[in-house]
């Protein structure tokens, strides 16, 4: 039920309107980082706010939304947002990719291919790709600017000179339309290659930094790397122990203080999706008898 | 001492700067300021602080807008360019030595990422190219090869600065700009920065402007000297004709007591 003492999806109406002004900004110039007055959210900064205000702007009442945390629908962070909308908007959610057309998330993309109309709400804690090397504003907005984008190689280069491969794993930089160097958010490099082509509109929102950018459908995006260490989507090499998913990425999970451990998806809904599917991976029995 | 022998010789220069002004409201920077500088020439501009050479450098080297005059590099007017075309000439064709080397390295980046970042800035892709160019670079000024992954806080002032010119000439610049870059080091670490800085300068066959208020560093390194003012120009001539032989009356003074330490 809709709790009345609020707008619809909590936030008013000019206020949307403007976010949704930066988020066209933003599809218009992909990869370009719009800045935007970002509201206070009943909700803790590292909780998502950028991203809640995104979804706030988007949703409409016949919008179904699913909120991912990791990949899993069933977290804290998953759950209190995907409440507070159904409260808010009282839209109707669900756990399944397929059905949502708004998606909100953190450091994920679902497994489940995306389709065209759909969103994909990314919750950015920093928008900047050059603040590790440069934390002068003034002078990253003028590298964006001037296409001054060197820096993000030394970054590379300092990667491979310590690890002797490019160890970046979170947050890989991409290049837009050969154009904007873009922060992807702390997604898994695994996840990179779905950024590019996608059929959904990718929308990332920073609420403490107060920027908004974003992917229209089917744009070209390329993960930065060199000619001699090409960028490599890499997860653990082992298959999901729940629904043997070979080509999912896998979050490592203890299982008991013996040392044991177990691989599973990420995903949730996929796993669960392929478990229901008849799909069963190493250690589905022991699930079972539990 | 023997002046340097210059290089390369053509009939047009590489920087013709005419009327260059700068003032701060009421007070002058630099005023009225004309030069030719030639390939492989180095030109040296002394003063006292306040002089203006300072603002004068800065000037030319795009991080200043004056107020008047024009600058023209390699044929183009440098004042009429975009900024993307200014900054682009800065991190290819150009090079800026600061006093302080901390104020042109990245003190958080590897010294073989410091040398590389310039050959990256314009599209240097293969890893084992550009940290092969570096450990060469490295090697140039005298930097052990085994230092190359070490970051510049564990380097001494007298490396710090040997890598701050490494960083700018690895991409083969032709004009380098310089404020004081022996300042700040000890009298002997400045002799060995002096003699790699004119091996460096005649073995590239580099343009230089390089301002100092050490007449000995001018004395060593350069060609033509341009002695500077209250922001004016009073004096300029071939290096040991003015350290020689003074016309102004400024600059036998401060020949003089040059002469007295
Ligand atoms: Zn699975």
């Amino acid at each position: 039920m809709t709790d009345q003492a609020y707008n619809f999806a909590y936030l008013d109406e000019q206020t949307k309107r403007m976010i949704r002004r930066a988020i066209l900004k933003g599809i218009a110039v992909p990869g370009y980082q719009v800045p935007f007055a970002s509201r206070e959210m009943p909700m803790p900064y590292g909780w998502g706010t950028g991203g809640v205000q995104v979804t706030s702007a988007c949703l409409v009442p016949e919008d179904r939304l699913k909120v991912i945390d990791q990949g899993a629908d069933d977290t804290t962070n998953a759950v209190s947002i995907r409440k507070f909308f159904q409260r808010t908007a009282g839209v109707a959610v669900t756990e399944a990719t397929a059905e949502a057309t708004v998606i909100q998330t953190r450091h994920r993309i679902p497994e489940t291919p995306l389709h065209e109309g759909q969103i994909l709400v990314y919750q950015v804690p920093i928008p900047e790709p050059l603040r590790f090397l440069e934390p002068r504003e003034t002078e990253t907005r003028k590298m964006h600017e001037l296409e001054e984008y060197g820096l993000m190689h030394v970054k590379l280069y300092e990667d491979i000179a310590r690890h002797g491969t490019i160890a970046t794993s979170y947050a890989y930089p991409v290049k837009v339309e050969g154009r904007y160097v873009m922060d992807p958010s702390p997604i898994p490099k695994f996840d990179n290659p779905k950024l590019g082509q996608n059929p959904a509109i990718q929308l990332f929102g920073a609420g403490r930094e107060q920027r908004i950018y974003a992917l229209p459908p089917f744009t070209e995006v390329v993960s930065l790397d060199f000619d001699d260490h090409p960028f490599e989507p890499s997860k653990a090499p082992h298959d999901c122990d729940l629904c043997g998913a070979r080509d999912s990425y896998l979050d490592e999970v203890i299982t008991d203080d013996r040392g044991g451990r177990m691989f599973v998806c990420s995903d949730t809904d996929f796993c669960a999706g392929r478990q229901a599917d008849g799909h069963r991976g190493r250690l589905s029995a022991v699930e079972a008898v539990q | 001492m023997t002046m340097m022998p210059r290089t390369i010789t053509t009939d047009e220069p590489l920087l013709a700067v005419s009327g260059l002004t700068k003032r701060y409201g009421a007070r002058i920077g630099c005023a009225d300021v004309s030069f030719d500088l030639y390939p492989g020439e180095v030109l040296g501009i002394v003063g006292e602080s306040g002089s203006g050479k300072s603002t004068l450098l800065s000037c030319l080297s795009g991080h200043l807008r004056p107020d008047f005059g024009r600058i023209t590099y390699d044929a183009r007017d440098v004042l009429a360019m975009g900024e993307t075309e200014r900054r682009r000439l800065g991190r290819t064709d150009w090079a800026y030595v600061h006093q302080n080397p901390r104020d042109g390295l990245r003190m958080g980046v590897s010294a073989g990422g410091n040398v590389g970042e310039r050959l990256m800035a314009i599209g240097a892709r293969h890893y084992g190219d550009i940290r092969d160019k570096a450990a060469d670079w490295l090697g140039r000024v005298e930097i052990a090869a085994d230092r190359i992954d070490d970051r510049p806080t564990a380097f001494s002032g007298g490396m710090q600065q040997r890598l701050q010119i490494a960083r700018n000439l690895v991409t083969s610049p032709r004009l380098v700009f310089m404020d004081e870059p022996t300042g700040g080091l000890d009298v002997s670490v400045q002799a060995r920065l002096l003699d790699l800085l004119r091996g460096l300068v005649r073995d590239l066959g580099l343009s230089v402007i390089i301002v100092t208020h050490d007449l000995a560093v001018v004395r060593l390194l350069a060609h033509r000297l341009m002695v500077m003012k209250g922001g004016r120009v009073v004096e300029q001539g071939l290096t040991d004709q003015v350290l020689d032989d003074p016309q102004h009356a400024y600059t036998q003074l401060l020949v003089s007591s040059v002469l007295q330490v």
